[in-house]
């Protein structure tokens, strides 16, 4: 039953995007939920657009799980959407009662539901595409010079990964501790607040105490193979740019340029 | 009355991927057998048994208890559960409460039984599964492996079931602490007549105990037969990633440099009779 919940989503697939380095991932990325907020015009969009589908087709993961993203985020969308609606000024376009929708209105709400979409499903890519285990490696690694300002970013980038791997591991354990509770004769559904509060214990406390035990097993684990954080450790994958690496940042390089130059053509253009 | 499985199939899916773990599995278990269930990991023993008290709702097929459907909308599953008792493998994981008399008296509490039934149930299960008494006021966390599982199966037969399901009960326990429990299991068998299901991956332990064995391979019955029957395919059992009785390889052996010993026996007690047979014969 918790089974159903994706987290840290990755779908497995044998595509380019796959087994492109993941911090070439998170460049490009971030380098375009940036290009989506250079231009607000429509060649800008669909410039933004064709990329983000040129890079859908290519990653080989079905589409519904783009969608599948989107679906938390729709109720702020669509809030967001209705007061640019209603509370932009401008030129009236119809009104009911005392509600005006204006022709500014109706276009700030379009280009922000367009922004929306790229931005999420772009980012959901990413999380699709690579393992949790690499986007860690890459953020480590992306985030390196942030160390000489002390940041600990090896230990963020571990207890991050460590995280990760878990969540699935607990869920399991969740499902089954409460399986063995019904088993037990528990009963979750009926009874006031109260009541129903107090029949969480008897999962609560042997989900804490096995994620204690398997805390201390893990840290026991890694001290007994000499673990000893981050300073002067070597990798068993090394992160290195390899020619389609340095391919897939050319293309985006080339993404940036013409997108720059269609959005200021775009700014002339009468829409 | 029985359980009479029929025609069940169930499809795990998650995000994506569907795995068949149950593959039209038809048994009827009558009241009062000693069954066992063996099969290679992952051959869908564990999600087999969790059906038969209704944590898993069937993909398709019907299982009926006692006559009536588990699957239907009304038919009440709490009922069920205190009727159709199953622990699960590593049991050790659901102990909570306090203190370990506690945590055995959640079972036979939830029922609704009264204080003094409740503790009554708690004392005896914890006797029958030969927890000392001196361990009965101190934290279950503070047990020893082997000690929790006793006691997370004494949780379980302190609702008093009409059939218990052990998954992989001995799993991690001593020689000793082994035969405690199985004998235990065999005793309440036949003291109180209960249906006993015992999933095991150790031959012996269900050629010892067991009137009849289901051999569950890719979620599929390969074999329902009794122990006898069961480990006289030893190709067949080899080729899933079982295998026989160890006793029943040293008739093998025994045959094989010339003895003329019978090569069905199971059981170190039979190949004993079916030896001294053959030593006195000569
Ligand atoms: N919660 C689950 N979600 C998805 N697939 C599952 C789940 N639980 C089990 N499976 C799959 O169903 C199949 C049967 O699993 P099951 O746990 O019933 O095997 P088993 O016979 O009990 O094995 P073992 O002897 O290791 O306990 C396996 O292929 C397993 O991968
Ligand atoms: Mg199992």
């Amino acid at each position: 039953m918790l089974r159903d919940i994706t987290l840290g989503q990755y779908y497995q697939a044998n595509s380019r995007l796959h087994r492109l380095d993941p911090r070439v991932k998170l460049i490009a990325t971030f380098l375009y939920i940036i290009s989506l907020f250079l231009f607000k015009n429509i060649t800008a969009y669909v410039i933004a657009a064709l990329w983000l589908l040129l890079v859908i087709k290519m990653s080989k993961v079905p589409f519904k799980f783009m969608v599948k993203g989107l679906k938390p985020v729709m109720t702020i969308m669509i809030l967001t959407v209705v007061c640019n609606m209603l509370f932009t000024k401008g030129t009236p376009l119809f009104s009911v009662w005392k509600i005006t929708i204006t022709y500014e209105g109706l276009k700030m709400a379009f280009y922000m539901i367009v922004r929306f979409v790229m931005l999420i499903v772009g980012s959901t890519i990413m999380t699709l595409t690579t393992t949790p285990n690499q986007l860690t490696d890459g953020l480590e690694s992306v985030l390196k010079p942030l160390k000489k300002v002390k940041v600990p970013v090896h230990e963020v980038a571990m207890m991050m990964a460590i995280a990760l791997r878990f969540i699935p591991i607990l869920m399991e354990e969740t499902d089954k501790i409460i399986k063995a509770q019904i088993a037990r004769g528990a009963d979750f559904e009926s009874g006031n607040l109260l009541k129903r509060v107090k029949a969480m214990l008897p999962i609560l406390i042997p989900l804490f105490v096995s994620a204690f035990r398997r805390a201390n097993d893990l840290a026991m684990a890694m001290e007994s193979r000499c673990y000893r954080g981050g300073d002067g450790r070597t990798k068993m994958k090394p992160l290195i740019y390899k020619i389609e690496d340095k391919k897939a940042l050319v293309c985006v390089a080339l993404y940036l340029f013409v997108l720059v130059a269609g959005g200021i053509a775009g700014n002339y253009l009468p829409i | 009355m029985a359980i009479i499985v029929d025609k069940l199939n169930y499809v795990y899916s998650d995000a994506g991927h569907q795995v068949q773990a149950l593959q039209d599995i038809s048994v009827v278990i009558p009241d009062g057998q000693f069954l066992g269930i063996i099969g290679h990991t992952g051959s869908g023993k564990s999600t087999f048994i969790q059906h038969l008290n209704g944590l898993l709702k069937a993909s398709s097929g019907n299982i009926y208890y006692n006559g009536e459907d588990i699957c239907h909308k009304d038919y009440d599953r709490k009922q069920l559960r205190s009727k159709v008792g199953l622990v699960f493998q590593y049991p050790e994981h659901q102990l909570f409460e306090a203190d370990v008399f506690q945590d055995v008296c959640f079972g036979p509490k939830n029922l609704g039984l009264d204080r003094k039934q409740t503790e009554l149930r708690a004392f005896t299960a914890l006797r029958q599964v030969g927890v000392p008494e001196d361990l009965f006021y101190v934290s279950p966390f503070e047990l020893s492996g082997g000690q929790k599982r006793r006691v997370a199966i004494a949780g379980v037969l302190a609702m008093e079931p009409e059939v218990l399901i052990l998954d992989e009960p001995t799993a991690g326990l001593d020689p000793k602490g082994r035969d405690d429990l199985l004998d235990q299991l065999a005793k309440l068998h036949k003291e109180r007549n209960m249906t006993i299901i015992l999933v095991s991956h150790s031959m012996e332990d269900v050629a010892n105990y067991a009137e009849r064995i289901l051999v569950m391979d890719k979620g599929k019955i390969l074999f329902d037969q009794t122990p006898k029957e069961v480990f006289s395919h030893v190709k067949e059992l080899e080729e899933i990633g079982l295998g026989a009785p160890q006793v029943t390889y040293v008739m093998q052996e025994l045959k094989n440099k010339g003895f003329s010993v019978g090569t069905k026996m199971t059981t170190i007690e039979e190949a004993k009779v079916e030896i001294l047979k053959v030593l006195k014969g000569r």
